[in-house]
């Protein structure tokens, strides 16, 4: 029997079967599940090469960054990761939340060039071709905007955790240290501090201290193997692990070295923190340890009584987690969850907990520990500590409520 | 020291001649020229450093802001569209439940204004005023903070001399600063 006519009596069979049967929409198809055989192993499927950079399912359609809210313009803007979605502690690129302050640049990289000067002894341009000469390493690193969460100091109402938790990606970066770039410019013994100035719309700038710039500081251009995405910098970026995004200055065209901080309006007007008694923390660089509950979400919870296993990401941009504990009862009890490996400095970890619901209402949370010794706070610690006036650095314990339905809420509305 | 040596000793003998041999720089990159250096250079810090020549007046910077700012930022810097930073105003909120941050309440040295509109704004056209364009718009803004009276012509001298309301407003970062975040073991 030919191909085509196999694939007429095929699909004639699924018409007939689905005249006879009501299938509910969400339910697979009659004629697809057992006994049947599905019609896509009657016929070839799709050719290789469609498309040539491969996209995923279409039936993933919904896996995508989203705004918060509506802001006054699109390129001062936000888009936040799907977290509920993601497994693994890997973020795809295309999902890699996205904050720009003035759009994002379109750079031909023959055509850029990182200048670094000041306080060395011999100021440089360097191309992209001498970038990629030098040597590289890799490394896997989470990066959070510090105004991640920031919603939670005054109870956002959000239920979707891409909403209260989605200024946060994981990736592979690779690049240069910027300690081996440093050396080839030749520090002068007065250089304190680095100004890294991106090539957007904004010139975005920040100060970075020295002691980081020669620690563990990067000069990347490539995330998950590939160069990085344009709304990730491309094609070059400064990357400080563990520290506040913003100052992974992207699309870095320039490194001033110099003896004190430049005060530049995002380490003054923004990304400053103020307290309840009117000072405000200035160079808050390393981002708290922190964790979340992923699944259940409000997305994908718990449908029947039964096996789940409840998951989420744990961080800290001073170390390593070491541990996690999940509570149900809103924090009464805990029970210490596996943490799935590796487990990496500055980097996301896995956690997860078999558990097995009998269809009882729930408040979920996750507490994260890193090997610094710190422990994730509480929310009202939090604001014992610091009030309900800072934009940045929310790392408390996120509460989720789960009801009787199964329906997930924010704990903390 | 001792042990650099040693290491570089050895490098020497595994590697001596070849291609692969430790080299302290890799001389890779081309110097920067000062004319290269010149046209990138644009900061501008809090005493002053990287203030270009030039000067404005509040009137100047009036019409300037009139023409480049209020669209966003509202008439006078009071009343900004949807979405815009406040600029003037906010005075003794800082520590109330509802602060106002604005460059007059909040920001800590006037150079920055210059250093941010100077490579930031306008936003439908950044980097594209002049410096008595900065200067003038600079000076406008402080003085409706009421920081400096409106016959003042700001130039570099004048702006790094002026003292913001909120100078000493910023402490260094306190965190981990809260009871759950006590440091158990091997702490920094």
């Amino acid at each position: 029997m030919s191909v085509s006519r196999r694939r007429i009596l095929a699909s004639g069979a699924v018409l007939a079967i689905g005249g006879l049967s009501s299938v509910k929409s969400g339910e697979a198809l009659a004629g697809t599940t057992p006994p049947d055989v599905p019609e896509w192993m009657h016929e070839q499927g799709r050719p290789i090469l469609s498309p040539a950079y491969g996209l995923p399912s279409k039936f993933e359609k919904d896996v995508v960054r989203r705004i918060r809210e509506p802001r006054a313009t699109d390129t001062e803007a936000f888009s936040v990761t799907p977290l509920q979605n993601l497994h693994g502690i890997i973020t795809p690129n295309g999902l890699v939340f996205e904050r720009h302050h003035a759009g994002v640049p379109e750079i031909a990289p023959d055509q850029h060039r990182l200048l670094i000067h000041g306080l060395v002894d011999r100021p440089l341009v360097l191309t992209m071709d001498d970038l990629l000469r030098f040597p590289a390493v890799t490394r896997i690193h989470f990066l959070e905007c510090s105004g991640n969460s920031s919603t939670e100091w005054r109870k956002s109402g959000y239920h979707s955790v891409q909403r209260t938790h989605g200024l946060l990606s994981c990736c592979e970066w690779t690049g240069v240290p910027l300690s081996t770039i440093l050396g080839e410019v030749g520090l002068k013994p007065d250089a304190k501090w680095i100004l890294a100035e991106g090539a957007d719309a904004a010139a975005m700038t920040r100060s970075v201290p020295i002691e980081k710039a020669l620690d563990d500081a990067l000069i990347v251009y490539a995330q998950n193997g590939e160069m990085l995405r344009p709304e990730q910098g491309y094609p070059v970026r400064l990357f400080l692990p563990g520290f506040e995004g913003n100052m992974s200055v992207k699309w870095l065209r320039r490194l001033k070295i110099g003896d004190h901080p430049w005060h530049t309006r995002e380490e003054t007007s923004r990304y400053t923190n103020l307290l309840a008694n009117g000072k405000a923390y200035q160079f808050a660089f390393e981002m708290d340890v922190k964790s979340v509950v992923t699944f259940p979400n409000a997305d994908r919870s718990f449908k029947a009584p039964g096996s789940y296993e409840i998951s989420g990401i744990a961080w800290s941009g001073r170390g390593h987690v070491t541990r996690v504990d999940v509570s149900i009862d809103g924090g009464a009890t805990w029970r210490q969850a596996t943490l799935q490996g590796p487990v990496l400095d500055k980097c996301l970890t896995r956690f997860r907990l078999p558990f097995n619901w009998q269809g009882q209402p729930l408040e979920i949370q996750s507490r994260a520990y890193d090997d610094k010794g710190w422990m994730q706070p509480t929310r009202s610690s939090l604001i014992a500590a610091r009030g309900t006036n800072p934009r940045y650095h929310f790392n408390a314990i996120q509460g989720w409520k789960v009801a009787a339905d199964g329906v997930l809420t924010n704990a903390s509305t | 020291m001792r042990a650099l040596s040693i290491s570089v000793a050895v490098g020497l003998f595994f590697f001596a001649g070849s291609a692969f041999a430790q080299q302290a720089r890799l001389g890779l990159g081309t110097p920067a020229t000062p004319e290269q250096i010149r046209g990138w250079d644009i900061d501008v810090r809090p005493d002053g450093a990287g203030l270009p020549p030039g000067k404005g007046s509040v009137e100047q910077g009036e019409k300037v802001y009139a023409e480049q700012c209020a669209a966003c930022h509202g008439e006078k810097g009071q009343n900004p569209a949807k979405g815009f930073d406040r600029l003037v105003g906010g005075k003794g909120t800082l520590a109330t439940p509802k602060p106002v941050q604005t460059v007059g309440s909040y920001w800590p040295y006037a150079t920055t204004i210059f250093d941010y509109v100077n490579r930031a704004m306008p936003f439908t056209a950044p980097n594209s005023l002049t410096a008595d364009e900065v200067y003038s718009v600079v000076a406008y803004l402080l003085y409706l903070n009421d920081i400096v009276p409106r016959q003042t012509i700001m130039d570099a001298q004048e702006l790094k001399k002026v003292k913001m309301p909120n100078a000493d407003g910023f402490i260094p970062d306190g965190r981990p600063d809260t009871d759950d975040l006590k440091c158990k073991a091997n702490c920094k």
